[in-house]
């Protein structure tokens, strides 16, 4: 028997029901990805803050940290302190200033011991003091991840932990998941966990890149005139 | 106001120890074979000062007995000066077993004698102290109340005022039991009887007679030690011990209005060196549970080779500190404050090379042109460097073989540093290496990877 569409809309408004196709409202406020495409897709319309958020990649190097370097700049020029905890590599400075951050207000804690780090990651989270921390802690289990989601949760940051692409395959409590992978100069953003629908097709999330992208391969040189066609070394 | 610590002769010695098993253990500090001071587990096993040490063995044999330590008592009651220097300026030292503050003109500050008494009661058994506390309106008087634990003078039973053994028992014959049977006697019989001091000693109490006080000078280092009864080596009980010295350093530093940038802890063991602990903090702090943090993390990671027998804190380096104002204008003051203390932290646990800032540096060397700054370290308004740069820099570059890449743009010749015997001569691409984007250079001795566009 069909249901008037009517009483169907008058049972919805009355009573709380959640409707699949809606994103969640985060009480916390997000802080814009600086990628309109991807804002759309995120609760609350960017990177959620006091939550925890994964981002797996298949490596280092493909665009990973520029996807989130848009939301670090605006947030350091807000006086907001940034964590880097155990990244795998030197955050560069000078590229780092290039993208736009403050560097006053950023803070590296190097590869401690994987015990140290979490536990550097639960006070960061807890302090309150930072309005974000970027995470690369490998092998996470359940149990830790839980307790850095209640950390998290504890805090005001957007903490962002940086996961390997096989670990999509564990369940995860992090509230919002993201894989990414290259394609071509762009970046493909699959969201495959976060409080709403999900989301069907991955997102192609454009990326400043230091080579241009042609008919999908990596091309064609953006150096400057001056610097390019010298003789190299022997 | 007076101070008086019955059981001193025993704090003096088991407060570097865990307040809850020092209290259920029966405790006695002996002098002379004779029980001087007993805890109230051996008094409730019928221990009683005083009691032969036979007597007391065979009442309690599990009662641990103390040799007296009178060194350590004057050391105890001078730390207790000192904390007291926090309440009023006027403290003076009265041995064996009190110390006497002048309080009139700190009453109004500290809300008026019962809260101040309060305040005193509740810092000295932190401080891991028993005391007795009485008011009065003179220091002699006060010290009387204390000791006798009575509401007034008349009613203090004679033994509060501490006579000579003789003058006690002549009083005993001849039936004073209580300071105002004493007042009621001729003033030219007792002092005849019993001597012109108990006389004087009278008149000061009631305020006839002046007298006159030498008042304590805190010291101008804060170097203080405190033993552990039982040696220690697990983190909590020492830190347990150092939080009652790091509360007197509090009020040191409360004294003379300062703060201090760190401290040494020194943990002296039975045999060997002294495990020394430096804490240091970026800005200048006096709170306890500021430094107890930091201890804590230090204390947790390193693991003591043997067993600690005493501890001893020093701070020097004072530095004036204002009292705190909180912020007019939000929350921004307030949030700097939160960072400092965790990076802090941070620091105390893991070392102070592993949390930094970055900061960009004139240079053309790539891998000089950052430096690890201060935590939080400002960037130089430098020139860019002219070609793209990676966000992630390896250290040190890897090295690669002819085929694991695929270059992309290049090359940016970086040739430079001459000057210091660290010269480099190398020629820097782009490359994709699988999915990713790569930094890499050619130098004589072959193709380095040095970055990822990440």
């Amino acid at each position: 028997m069909p249901i008037p569409t009517a009483a169907l809309e008058a049972v919805l408004h009355r009573y709380p029901v959640w409707r699949g196709g809606c994103l969640a409202q985060p009480p916390v406020r997000a802080v814009p990805s600086g990628h309109a495409r991807l804002d759309r897709e995120l609760p609350g319309g960017g990177w959620p803050a006091g939550t925890l958020t994964e981002i797996l990649c298949a490596s280092h190097g493909i665009g990973e940290l520029q996807l989130v370097l848009p939301a670090l700049a605006a947030l350091s020029h807000a006086k907001g302190r940034i964590a880097w905890l155990a990244p795998p590599h030197l955050p560069y400075a000078p590229a780092l200033v290039a993208a736009g951050l403050r560097l006053d207000f950023l803070t590296v804690v190097r590869a401690p011991g994987r015990r140290d780090a979490l536990w550097a990651a639960e006070q960061v989270l807890r302090a309150g003091a930072c309005r974000a921390l970027l995470m690369w802690l490998p092998r996470t289990g359940y149990g830790e991840l839980r307790r850095l989601a209640l950390a998290a949760e504890a805090g005001v940051a957007i903490a962002l932990l940086f996961r390997p692409l096989p670990a999509a395959r564990e369940s995860s409590p992090a509230p919002l998941r993201l894989a990414l992978e290259p394609e071509g100069g762009q970046l493909a953003v699959r969201i495959f966990k976060r409080r709403g629908a999900q989301l069907a097709a991955p997102l192609r999330i454009p990326i400043p890149r230091p080579v241009h992208a042609v008919g999908g391969a990596l091309l064609s040189p953006a150096f400057p005139r001056r610097q390019a066609a010298r003789p190299c070394l022997a | 106001m007076a101070l008086c610590f019955p059981r001193l002769s025993l704090d003096a010695r088991l407060r570097g120890r865990a307040s809850p098993e020092a209290a259920d253990e029966p405790w006695a500090v002996v002098e002379n074979r004779s029980v001087r001071v007993c805890n109230g587990a051996a008094e409730a096993l019928g221990v009683r000062p005083g009691s032969a040490l036979t007597a007391a063995w065979a009442l309690a044999p599990q009662l641990r007995i103390l040799p007296r330590d009178t060194a350590a008592e004057t050391t105890a009651l001078e730390a207790v000066a000192l904390w007291a220097c926090q309440f009023t300026s006027k403290v003076s030292l009265e041995p064996p077993q009190s110390v006497l503050l002048e309080v009139e003109g700190s009453l109004r500050l500290f809300g008026g004698a019962v809260r101040l008494m309060a305040r005193l009661r509740g810092g000295l058994a932190d401080l891991g102290f028993g005391a007795l506390l009485a008011a009065g309106p003179t220091a002699r008087a006060a010290l009387w109340l204390a000791r006798g634990g009575g509401e007034t003078l008349q009613a203090l039973p004679i033994t509060a005022i501490d006579p000579e053994p003789q003058a006690l028992a002549l009083l005993r014959r001849i039936g004073v039991r209580t300071l105002g049977e004493l007042m009621h006697l001729p003033r030219a019989g007792v002092a005849a009887r019993f001597g012109e001091e108990l006389l004087r000693n009278l008149d000061r109490a009631l305020g006839r007679a002046p007298e006159p006080r030498v008042f304590f000078e805190p010291p101008e280092r804060f170097s203080m030690q405190l033993e552990l009864p039982a040696p220690a080596i697990e983190a909590e009980r020492v830190l347990f011990a150092a939080r009652r010295l790091l509360l007197q350093l509090e009020a040191f530093l409360a004294v003379r209005q300062a703060g201090i940038r760190g401290f040494t802890l020194r943990l002296l063991h039975r045999e060997g060196r002294p495990t020394r602990i430096d804490i240091g903090s970026g800005t200048p702090h006096r709170d306890t549970e500021h430094w107890q943090r930091l201890l804590r993390e230090r204390l947790e990671a390193a693991a003591l080779a043997s067993p600690a027998e005493a501890i001893r804190l020093e701070a020097a380096g004072l530095t004036p500190l204002a009292r705190a104002a909180p912020g007019l204008f939000g929350d921004e003051r307030g949030g700097a404050e939160a960072w400092e203390r965790l990076t802090e932290r941070l620091q105390a646990r893991l070392g102070g090379a592993v949390v930094h800032g970055l900061a960009t540096h004139a240079e053309h060397r790539p891998e000089r042109a950052w430096h690890a700054d201060a935590a939080g370290g400002s960037a130089g308004a430098d020139e860019m460097p002219p070609g793209p740069r990676p966000l992630w820099l390896l250290e040190p570059p890897r090295h690669l073989g002819e085929g694991d890449f695929v270059l992309l743009a290049g090359p940016e010749r970086i040739e430079s540093g001459w000057w210091d015997g660290d010269d480099v001569a190398r020629d820097y691409f782009i490359a994709a290496r699988g999915a990713s984007l790569a930094w890499i250079y050619r130098a004589r001795e072959g193709w380095f990877l040095h970055g990822l566009f990440a």
